[in-house]
């Protein structure tokens, strides 16, 4: 069935995309931050739309897409993130260029291809959603066109990128040899009933495609690409690339890993399970050597990753209840992670303009010069490793826990003692902050509205997930519940 | 409602008060010092008074868990049942005699920091929160919010020490912070690992505890993930060889932290055995408890040998803590009722008395910069009171009679005997040990020619008399009247899973 009314937050962002050219173009006098302002109303309105279809049945468009409570779930997170991005950028952008118009259209664009990630149920559908996230990235990173690092960066991006496109395009089309198909459904019953003798041919085709979505959510050894992208891009981009390009590559993971791989976990459960600790390991301990902030950050942002594999190791593991616990699980501390991304984010982007120093010696006696921006960035930091109250206390303790199978306890093991490496590389930050003077001649500065007012919402925001997290774990719980109904994921095994 | 339901109002109240207090002190900007200071102040005496309340409320011969107060916090969720986690407060004879502990210590901890100049809202913002953690450990009922408690605990210690410390602060801090954090890394895996196999969907304490002497967790289970508990909880109560954190973070943390970590965090440790290791754990306990007992000798012996070496008072003090812990955890390695009680009453005796110690070292140390025993001599003759303060507090940690040190490590000693003589013999030349450092001590700095350069050393304060003088009036009670303490804890012990009359 065609039902065209399904799509109206991705119309919404879509058209506004359009529409900021042409609003530029007929007022090129416009100034920058406006436009940001404008844009980030717009983000409002398709929050709104897509919160519309929460808890309505589910509909599919053609069989290659579904509007359920998981993709209006990302739908909902994609739009708060644009809606954030947008507030970061209004005054960075408009000090550096001209024209911003292409900027916010592409954050638009880039955010309808994560809604569409959580919606597509076939293979190729989900590729060429990613691909419009990607692409939208790409140009994104490399936005300032006079500046070295930042096109050298998108350089990078894209070569990789494109590579691991045809890794996954690879995996896809085995697959579809393997199967006959590219609808979840099918290909999950095509690999339920395959015979013995596919083995190899199944095991190429996974290894691929986790290879390929690797690569989009930088998981080692996949991830060479992001700590120069996030240095180079951007920092409203870095951002975004460290919450929404992530939070996309789960969306379509959980989806694909609960209704279609699901019926055939022995082939693909170890892989994840080694890539998931590879990259807990790997990016806390190179962590630990950065002096540059957002490569910190980068690289923290690579364990949080890890973490976030490890239910979906659990998926392979356990039965559909477990894989339903842990996706739940997965969601809330994905979210509780976005949140507090922006947080640092925030905080670092107002001391950013402040500085133009993204070295963490650039922080120094923050505490002293601007408060209220070291709390922020402590808080996040400490959420980040997990301390109580705030958000990532609950929700990685919650996490794990839905994934510490017996089989899978040596990987929690790991997870957890990762953690505890991260907490040295974020106290490194807050000695800078907190154990030093400023440097000489730094005096106490003021935050612009937009950004003060982000950083505490979102402040607050990680707090409350952290002291409170029933109303978000409900709701995560309700999108996990739509990946696992009667009929989208059958459960029946392969016999060996 | 109930007179349960009141009291279990009361544990939220004390429980609310630092925090609430913190969130206070974020409002009122850092200008304004004395409000910070008046309102910690107030803070620290209610919850001081409502700590005697809850100790003095327990009702000896009644269910050994009392004031109980339960709300549900995230439940029916994903792998979670009904009430799989909640706000699940509560106590025993244990943990009421150790939040009486942490009242007594933490209002005199205030009162102490009133002389802070750097930062005194952030300070004290720290400091509350900490105390919050403590709290909130000791009434936890329920898993989840147990390790919350615990871990909010340990949070604040590295900016407390970072910025407020002396003595290579740096290192201490981030020594101490690592060393704790990898503990709870271990007890991270044992929660996980337990509610996993309990497989009951709760986070529930009581219900833990039943699956673990029920025989719903098997025997070899509970053997493999015993020593994740111990070992985990075992770093912050100072367990050889996981105690060097310890005498650097003291020496590096200032007055009122040092108090509170030696004379309180340290006993969450310990705590925590009793809590997660042998009331979940305790056919693993059985198991390993003879290992606990040899590791608590050791430090008992090793840390006062240690103190007999050095000359800083705060490593001294330090050291002091360690072999005093050591104690502790001998008590427990015991499994036996009567060494046990003395364990317990050892952590609120050691609490008082070093909390005493520290904020005497602290008060001399503001004067003098430094801490070198060797640098002093005489200082009977300017700081009387000051002397007599110290003089009490060594003699309780050497446990004369009439003293908190006696009553508890007569209750470790005489059980210890009984189950293992030889370790309870090592355990009294760790005491005599114990007499040789603080009789040194007393030597070289209180007696002897005065050194010119101190003639113009000032005593006592009123603020340093007035906690002093509750620290002291409490090592006197226990010394004395000691009924009252043994009896809430003897009772509760009794009921302790595994545990020997």
């Amino acid at each position: 069935m065609r039902d065209y009314s399904l799509f109206v937050p991705e119309y919404i962002a879509a058209g506004a995309a359009i529409a900021i050219v042409a609003i530029e173009l007929i007022w090129p006098r416009l100034r920058k931050d406006v436009l940001a302002y404008l844009m980030a109303a717009v983000s409002l309105g398709w929050l709104a739309a897509s919160l519309a279809y929460l808890g309505r049945d589910p509909k599919e468009f053609m069989g290659v897409l579904v509007v359920d409570d998981f993709t209006t779930y990302f739908r909902a997170l994609a739009a708060g993130i644009v809606f954030v991005t947008c507030l970061l950028s209004a005054q960075y952008l408009r000090r550096r260029t001209r024209e911003a118009s292409e900027y916010y259209g592409l954050l638009l664009t880039a955010g309808a291809g994560m809604s569409l990630m959580a919606a597509a149920r076939e293979l190729l559908t989900a590729y060429l959603a990613l691909e419009l996230l990607s692409f939208s990235l790409y140009i994104l990173v490399g936005f300032f066109r006079r500046d070295l690092k930042s096109n050298e960066a998108s350089l990078k991006y894209v070569l990789l990128g494109g590579f691991a496109s045809a890794m996954l395009l690879y995996g896809i089309s085995l697959l579809y040899g393997l199967t006959g198909n590219t609808t979840y459904d099918a290909v999950a019953e095509a690999l339920a009933n395959r015979s013995g003798d596919t083995d190899v041919a199944a095991i190429a085709a996974f290894v691929l495609i986790i290879a390929g979505l690797g690569f989009k959510v930088s998981a080692v050894p996949f991830h060479t690409w992001a700590p120069d992208a996030y240095t180079g891009a951007p920092v409203p981009i870095t951002a975004f690339l460290s919450t929404a390009s992530k939070a996309a590559g789960f969306a379509l993971i959980l989806r694909l890993f609960t209704n279609a791989f699901h019926t055939d976990p022995e082939e693909w459960r170890w892989l994840v399970a080694v890539v998931a600790a590879l990259t807990i390991v790997f990016g806390n301990l190179v962590a630990i050597q950065q002096t540059n902030f957002r490569r910190l950050i980068a690289y923290s942002s690579i364990g949080q990753v890890g973490y976030m594999l490890v239910p979906v190791a659990a998926l392979g593991y356990g039965d559909g209840e477990i894989a339903h616990a842990a996706t739940a699980a997965l969601l809330l501390h994905l979210t509780g992670y976005i949140i507090s991304t922006l947080a640092a984010f925030s905080a670092f982007q107002a001391a950013y303009d402040r500085t133009g120093d993204d070295t963490i010696p650039g922080l120094r006696g923050l505490a002293e010069t601007q408060p209220f921006l070291a709390m922020v960035i402590t808080i996040s930091l400490f959420s980040f490793a997990g301390l109580p109250v705030f958000a990532g206390f609950a929700t990685k303790l919650f996490m794990f826990q839905a994934s510490a199978l017996p089989e899978l306890m040596w990987l929690v093991g790991i997870a957890v003692a990762a953690s505890f490496v991260s907490l040295y590389y974020y106290l490194m930050v807050m000695r800078q902050m907190y154990l030093f003077d400023p440097p000489e001649g730094a005096s106490r500065f003021r935050v612009t509205p937009a950004l003060w007012a982000a950083a505490a919402a979102l402040m607050l925001g990680t707090i409350f997930v952290g002291a409170y997290p029933q109303p978000l774990f409900d709701a995560a719980d309700g999108a996990a519940s739509a990946l696992f109904q009667e009929g989208a994921a059958p459960h029946q095994v392969r016999e060996r | 409602m109930t007179l349960e339901e009141a009291q279990g109002y009361v544990l939220l109240a004390t429980l609310a008060t630092p925090l609430v207090t913190a969130a206070i002190l974020v409002l009122i900007p850092s200008q304004y010092r004395m409000a910070h200071r008046y309102l910690s102040l107030a803070a620290g005496a209610v919850m001081l008074g409502l700590s005697v309340y809850v100790f003095a409320a327990y009702q000896v011969g009644h269910d050994p868990i009392q004031m109980t107060l339960r709300w549900p916090w995230v439940e029916n969720v994903a792998f979670l049942g009904e009430k799989g986690v909640s706000l699940y407060l509560g106590v025993d004879g244990i943990s009421a005699l150790l939040t009486l502990l942490n009242g007594i210590v933490a209002f005199g901890g205030i009162l102490v920091s009133w002389k802070i100049d750097y930062r005194p809202k952030d300070f004290f913002i720290l400091y509350l929160v900490l105390l919050t953690g403590v709290y909130g450990t000791f009434f936890s009922l329920d898993l989840f919010f147990f390790f919350f408690f615990y871990e909010l605990a340990v949070v604040p210690l590295y900016l407390l020490i970072g910025v407020w410390g002396s003595t290579r602060k740096e290192y201490g801090a981030l020594k101490l912070t690592l060393y704790l954090v990898a503990g709870s890394v271990l007890i991270w895996i044992g929660i996980f690992a337990v509610v996993r196999e309990a497989g009951l969907g709760t986070f529930s304490l009581p219900a833990l505890w039943e699956a673990g002497q029920s025989g719903a967790l098997s025997p070899a289970f509970q053997k493999t993930f015993f020593p994740f508990f111990a070992v985990g909880c075992g770093v912050l109560a100072g367990l050889w060889p996981f105690h060097t954190w310890s005498p650097d973070g003291h020496m590096s943390a200032p007055t009122a932290v040092s108090m509170v970590h030696a004379g309180v965090l340290m006993k969450l440790g310990a705590f925590g055995i009793i809590r997660l290791g042998i009331q979940i754990l305790p056919e693993g306990a059985e198991f390993w408890m003879p290992t606990l007992l040899v590791l608590g000798t050791i430090g008992a012996v090793y840390g006062a040998v240690g103190a007999l070496t050095q000359r800083d008072f705060k490593l001294i003090s330090g050291y002091s803590s360690v072999s005093h812990m050591g104690y502790v955890l001998m008590g427990l390695g015991t499994l036996n009722a009567v060494a046990m009680t003395g364990a317990v009453l050892q952590m609120f005796s050691h609490g008082v008395m070093t909390a005493l110690v520290f904020l005497l070292i602290g008060a001399i140390y503001d004067q003098a910069h430094t801490r070198d025993m060797k640098d002093f001599g005489g200082v009977a003759k300017v700081m009387p009171l000051w002397v007599i303060g110290y003089v009490i507090a060594g003699l309780a940690n050497v446990g004369l009679p009439g003293l908190s040190g006696f009553t508890a490590e007569f209750h470790i000693f005489v059980g210890t005997f009984r189950s293992y003589p030889v370790f309870g013999a090592l355990g009294v030349l760790a005491a005599a040990f114990a007499a040789a450092y603080m009789l040194r001590l007393f030597s070289i700095v209180f007696f002897g020619p005065l050194n010119p350069r101190w003639a113009s050393l000032r005593d006592a304060r009123p603020v340093e008399v007035i906690s002093g003088g509750l620290l002291i009036l409490s090592i006197l009670a226990m010394g004395l009247y000691w009924a009252p303490f043994v009896d809430r804890v003897s009772e509760t012990v009794l009921v302790l899973p595994g545990v020997t009359n």
